[in-house]
Parts: C-alpha cells; structure tokens; sequence
C-alpha cells in the first residue's frame, strides 16, 4: 500500500484505476482530500485513509476526511479549494445527485486554488442497487469540464492534468469513469511527488467572488461561459485527444472515450483491421473542431460509448449545424441491452455495459465482414445451460440474520410492509429471506413510509444502516414526527459502513462519537429502544411487538458490530 | 509469447480471486511483461459468484477478456465455473478445483453434469483437488488458490516462471501468511 508514496519518479508499480487517481492528486500536491463511500469510487477514500498519516509527513497540510455525505463532501472540498488549495473529492455517481445542488452552484463561482471531483459510474449495476445512471449528462447542465480516462496510467495523468486546468481556470474539473475503468489494475510510470511550500493559503474576502446573489448570479453564468470557450479552444489543441490511424483511408471512423476505447482498439486487433479512431480524452466541452475535422474524412462514423447516447447526441447536433453527410452508428433504435441483449440486434446496446465483442460485432455489422469468432453460435449454445445464480448474501454470523429471525417470528409478514434501502440489509431481498417490498435510494425508506401511512394506513417497518442514517435519514425521521405518521423504523447499527468496505462514520469516529439514539430523540421520536439483537433475541421480539402497536412513529435500534468487521479488527 | 494470454478465476466470494490477481499481476511486472487486470468490489462479493480476469502479452488494450477467448480458466468452485463458459472455446484448458460450495436456496448441480457440460465448450479439463490438499496439509482450504495457481504453472499452462509467482507472492501476501502460501505454492509443484 505504501507504495503509492514511493517518490521514485520512472518506477512502474501496479495501481487500480482508482488508485492511480490518488497517486495523481499526490503528484499534483493536493492538500485536501473528502469522500463518502460508494463503489465503484470506493478505493480513492480507502486508499487516503490508509495513507493519510504517512502523506502528511509529505504534504503537513494535508487533511483527508470521509463526510457524512457527498454533498457535505463536496461543499468541504470546496471550501478548501475556494480558500487557495487543492482539493480532491470522491463519489458514485449517485452521491453527484445528491451533491448537485451544490455543484450547479459552485461552477456559477468557481474556485481559488483547484478542485477536482471524481465520479463513478456503474454500467451493468455491478455495486449499485438503484439505477443505470449516466453521469455525463450532468457535465452539460452544470457546465463542468470533464475528463475521461481509459486505463491506469491515464488515471494517473489525467488527474495531475484535471487539477493543472482547474488551477488555470479556477474552476472545477470532473474526472468521470466506470466500474470497468477504475477496476481495472495495470502497470503505472510513477512521476515526482512535489515538495510541499510552506506558504499557506487563506480565504481571501471578495463581495463579488463567492456569493451568488442577484443580480450577481447571472454575470457568474456569464464569466462561467467565457471560461468554458477558452477551455474548449485549449482542448482542441491538447494531446489529450488521441487519434489513432490517423493516416487510413478507411472511410469509416470510430469515436470513442473511456474504457470503451480500449475495447474499440481490441476489436479492431482482432478484425485485423486500421480504422481511423478518434479517442476523446475529455468529454465536455468537446473539442468541436477537431470532431469536425475527424469526421470531414468520413463517410461512416461508429460512436462507441457506454449507456444512453451522450456522445452521439452531441456529434448528432455538430453534424447537422455544419452540414455534414455523415451516417452515424451507435446505440440500435431499439432499447436493448447488456444481459438482455440476446439478438444482438442494435448497433449498441443502452442498457449494461459494452464488452469487447460488442465492439467487434457492430464494427463487422456496418462492414458486413465475419468477426473473428462465431459469438452468436457460441452464445446460443452458451444461453442454453441451466446456471444458477449464486446472488451475495449475508455473511454468516451477520447480526441482521438476528433481525430478520426476530421479524420472521413475531411479525405478520402478509400485513406489514417492509422498506428498504442501501446497505448489507439489501440483501433482505435474497429469496431466502424476503423482507423486502420496495428499494430506492439512500435515506428513502422512512420517508416512502411515511407516505404510505399517511395514505393507506398500512404498517410499515423501514431498514436503515448507522451510515445512511446519518448520510440521509435524519430529515425523514424528523418529518414522521412533524407531519405525524406511524412507522417502525429498525435502525441497523452496525458500527460501520459495511457494504462499501468498511468505512468508519460520525457514530464511530476516532474523535468524538455521535451517539444514534441521541439523535433520533433529539427528533422528537418518542418511543426509542436500543438492543443488542444477538445478544438478547427475546427483548428484540418483545420490543417489535410493543412497537408495532404505537401510532407514531418508533425507532428501535438494533446494536450489534458487523462480524466482518469484528473478524478484521481481531487480525 | 507471440500472442496475449487470457486467464479467468471464477469462484465465490471470500476465496481470495483479488490476491491471485494482484499475485499474476506483481509476477508479470517482475517480467517486464504488460498485463491488465479486471476486477469487481462490492455487492459481487458478501458470497456472491466473483470474477476476474487477467491478460498478459506485449500491448493489452481491454481488461476484460473476450466471449470464448480464455486460455486458461481456473475454477476455485465447480458450479461456478458454468458461468465462465461464456469465455470457453475448444482452445481453452480448466482446472477445476473439486470443490462444491451449496447455493442458499438452490440445488446443487452435480459435478458429472458439471463436467459434460464443460464437455461442450472443450475437451481439456482437469479436475484438482486443491482445497482438500491444502486443508490436509495446512488445515486452510483458501490456499487452494495459490496451489492452483502454481499446478497451472508446472503444469506450463501459465506463462510466468515459478520464481515470478514466488517474488508476486512474497509482494502481496500479509507476513503473518507468508509462509503457508509459497509452502503451497511449492507443494503443487512436487
Ligand atoms: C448516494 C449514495 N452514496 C453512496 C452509496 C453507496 N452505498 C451503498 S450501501 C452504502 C452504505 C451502507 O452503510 P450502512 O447504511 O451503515 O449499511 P451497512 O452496509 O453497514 O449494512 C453506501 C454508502 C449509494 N448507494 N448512494
Ligand atoms: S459485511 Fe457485516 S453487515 Fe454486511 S453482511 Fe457481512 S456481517 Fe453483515
């Protein structure tokens, strides 16, 4: 681990994609760095917490945090980088959501010193319950030059470049990837860990500068465009932007970003052939000219891209402001996808992720040309065998199996209704447990409840983890009192943020500890009850049963450390 | 080595695919070779079905191996290694550690069905017993790994030197395990 420090600038060592994220920002000096868990994202908080002592003896200014949010994570690492320093902040790409708010804003202003956010998506839902979601469609709404990686090393360069352009431009810049690109691990170049300067930075006061009140706002959005035009114009110019077989007389071309490219340049190997590819290192504001010039040579163009069409919309657009006659491929006419795209019917698929014989399969399409293997064949034959799914499951000697066998018995499961949400206890949904009626997103369950009570006076018990509770479930908690509606809610206190890897959070920080019970009667919650589930199973079923009688709402907490947690503690 | 090398390990989570990862990687690296890894965090593990990928040669562009491109296919659980079929073809060999981890709520396919199933993809498979090797002689079934590993490579299924897997091994493995893994590692070579 520790080697992700080694200052020995031409040495090769093995990172992950996320990894080599952090040794970017170390390379480029960052002072600040603040996170909330989520995979695939989860490894740029990981790795800085292991490091963050060794680091400081580098960079004394240096201070790493996980918040309790990503939108409480992003305002931080903005308030260091609008303070002079340089500021790196880490999420899933469901923390953008909930950091939007905030983010649509910050770009009206900018910044001082540099900040770069990193997000991840999940094509295929690897690590994410919730949705498909494509990121890069908020680079567009809130204005935020992005960067696309395709593999480690870019990773690595592409940072140390993403907080350069912020410096230059005092603007925030997202280094946007997917699960496949920051999980993948290969050989990295090392560059030079900077000295540190002494020289501290300071908030400077400015009436005109951080404060978007109107009519002020509108000017920002203003200067925010200039700055925009001018980082266009440079990344035309930027290397960044690769094209590879530039010299072919092929007639179709390939536009691609990210992962995908190095799926594109595999399939392109192994049809043997030299399409002229055009990689596209940043992915907003898109260098229009050089799109342009790519694509003048063109008759045909393949836009190669994960998810629903950003790039293809977007070069759709350009094409027909210029006039040009070009046939673009990508995503099929129809909506098909990933594991359901059994036909292989459309170009490209919308839904799960691309695979390099998607690649070479579209490619052969449009050419009419064999691919190198008989995938349709070969899938056939494949789609044919019985596989059981071995979907996770809770560990064994999990605590919430003392939850869930406490439900079992002394609830009625056809009667009450059971809200879910993110965390190991999602995984009440396995066939062998079924307590699970509806699942959406971080902080949901109590607030859905409420809205069920309040309606069809149902009984709702609603799960959530000690993590997500702090993240996201004290507003709902506070409107089942204020609005007056009846639920249960089984806070799931496992001392950790499990799911993601366990991280720590405000109910077990090495400083001082927020305590969930204070909280949640701090709320206003009356009927609260703490108890070990493992330890004393009767009082858990006792207290279920009392609760589930109230016609308010009651909170029982269900204490009890995750085992994997305690068997890694022991080692 | 003219061509890239493709390797898939299959198995459940918790049977260590992410340090035999790390291992072949660090082992290439000791080759000057160039290498990619593809890995998966998260919901795929608590004892989900995990997969990983590994690809070796001069100039690897994609992480993920390619629908019936594998080499080689490494099993650390027999049912799991129906879904790395996807990656089969008649060129590719598996080694199979005999091992049957049961699937919460699902019935166990037994391994003759296992195998001719196999049989349909290609005709080189090779059934190892790994994890009763390794819980015999060190008590630890999740050696296992690193036996297969290095069965691979005698076997010269795995284009890496055994000294390679050694030092990738001595780079990866915490100290307090240190001993029992190359001690498997060696075992599979006798
Ligand atoms: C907005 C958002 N951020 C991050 C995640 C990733 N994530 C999945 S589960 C989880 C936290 C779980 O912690 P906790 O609620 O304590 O439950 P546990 O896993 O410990 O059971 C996180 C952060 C997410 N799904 N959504
Ligand atoms: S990681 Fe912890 S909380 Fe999650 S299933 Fe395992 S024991 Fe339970």
């Amino acid at each position: 681990m520790k080697e992700i420090l080694l200052n020995k600038s031409g040495k090769k060592i093995i990172l992950l994609g996320n990894e080599a994220v952090c040794r970017g920002a170390i390379e480029a000096g960052v002072d600040f760095v603040s996170t909330y868990p989520g995979t695939p994202a989860s490894e740029i908080g990981n790795t800085f917490w292991q490091i963050k002592e060794d680091f400081k003896k580098i960079n004394p200014k240096f201070h790493f945090e996980f918040s309790t949010n990503e939108k409480v994570a992003m305002e931080a690492a903005a308030g260091a980088a609008i303070s002079g320093f340089k500021s790196l902040v880490a999420m899933k790409n469901f923390g953008l959501n909930v950091a939007s708010d905030f983010l649509c804003t910050l770009m009206y202003s900018g910044i001082e010193g540099s900040m770069v956010i990193f997000v991840a998506d999940d094509p295929s839902c690897w690590s994410s319950a919730q949705s498909e979601q494509n990121t890069r469609f908020y680079s567009l709404m809130a204005h935020i030059p992005t960067l696309e990686p395709s593999e480690p090393q870019e990773f690595k360069d592409f940072t140390k470049f993403a907080f350069n352009l912020s410096a230059q431009f005092k603007i925030p810049v997202m280094i946007r990837s997917t699960t496949r690109a920051s999980h993948q691990s290969g050989p990295v170049t090392l560059g030079e860990i900077p000295n540190s300067k002494f020289q501290i930075p300071k908030f400077v006061k400015d009436p005109k500068k951080f404060s978007t009140m109107p009519p002020r706002v509108l000017e920002m959005k203003k200067e925010l465009f200039e700055k925009i035009e001018k980082i266009k114009k440079q990344f035309e110019k930027s290397n960044l932007n690769k094209i590879i077989y530039g010299n072919s007389r092929e007639k179709l071309g390939i536009l691609t970003s990210g992962v995908s490219f190095l799926y594109v340049m595999e399939a392109l190997k192994k049809l043997n052939l030299k399409l002229p590819v055009l990689k596209l290192g940043f992915i907003y504001p898109l260098p229009e000219r050089k799109i342009l010039n790519f694509l003048k040579k063109l008759k045909s163009v393949l836009i190669v891209e994960e998810l629903e069409p950003y790039l293809e919309r977007e070069i759709a657009i350009l094409a027909k402001k210029e006039n040009l006659k070009i046939k673009i491929f990508g995503k099929g006419e129809k909506i098909e996808g990933g594991r359901i795209w059994k036909e292989r019917k459309a170009i490209l698929p919308q839904i799960g992720e691309l695979k390099p014989e998607y690649v070479e399969i579209a490619i052969s399409k449009i050419l009419n040309k064999k691919p190198s293997f008989n995938y349709q064949l070969h899938l056939k034959k494949f789609e044919k065998l019985k596989i059981p799914a071995r979907p996770p499951i809770l560990c064994p000697g999990c605590p919430y199996w003392a939850v869930v066998n406490a439900i079992k018995k002394v609830v009625d499961l056809q009667k009450v209704i059971f809200g879910g949400e993110i965390g190991c206890y999602m995984l009440f949904s396995h066939k062998v447990i079924n307590l699970q009626d509806y699942l959406y997103c971080m902080g949901s369950s109590t607030s859905i409840a409420h809205g069920i009570s309040k309606t069809s006076k149902q009984k709702v018990i609603t799960f959530i983890g000690d993590s997500s509770f702090f993240h996201a479930g004290i507003p709902a908690l506070i409107n089942t009192v204020f609005n007056q509606s009846n639920p249960l809610i089984i806070i799931l206190e496992n001392q950790t943020t499990a799911m993601t890897g366990h991280q720590p959070h405000p109910g077990v920080g090495d400083g001082r500890v927020v305590k969930v019970e204070e909280i949640v009667r701090a709320c206003g919650i009356k009927n609260v009850k703490v108890i070990d589930q493992v330890k004393n199973p009767e009082e858990f079923e006792k207290g279920l049963k009392e609760f589930l009688e109230k016609d308010e709402a009651s909170v029982i907490i269900a204490r009890h450390i995750c085992a994997l947690l305690e068997k890694k503690k022991k080692t | 080595m003219k061509k890239d090398f493709n390797l898939i390990i299959v198995g459940v989570g918790g049977q260590g695919q992410i340090t035999l990862l790390r291992i072949l990687e660090e082992a290439a690296l000791a080759e000057n070779k160039d290498f990619k890894g593809s890995e998966l965090h998260g919901l795929s593990q608590r004892g989900g079905s995990v997969e990983v990928h590994f690809r070796m040669g001069k100039n690897i562009l994609s992480p993920l191996v390619s629908q019936g491109d594998a080499d080689l296919i490494l099993a650390l659980e027999m049912q799991e290694s129906l879904r790395s079929l996807y990656y089969a073809s008649p060129k590719t060999q598996f080694l199979l550690n005999k091992l049957i981890i049961p699937i919460p709520g699902e019935n166990i396919v037994p391994e003759d069905q296992i195998i001719n199933s196999i049989k349909n993809f290609t005709k080189k498979i090779e059934i190892v017993e790994a994890s009763k090797i390794c819980k015999e002689k060190f008590q630890k079934e999740v050696l296992a790994g690193v036996y297969l590993l290095g069965y691979a490579q005698k076997r010269k299924l795995l284009p890496l030197r055994k000294e390679s897997l050694e030092e990738g091994i001595k780079k990866v493995v915490p100290e307090k395990y240190l001993v029992e893994n190359l001690e498997a590692l060696k075992l599979s070579q006798s």
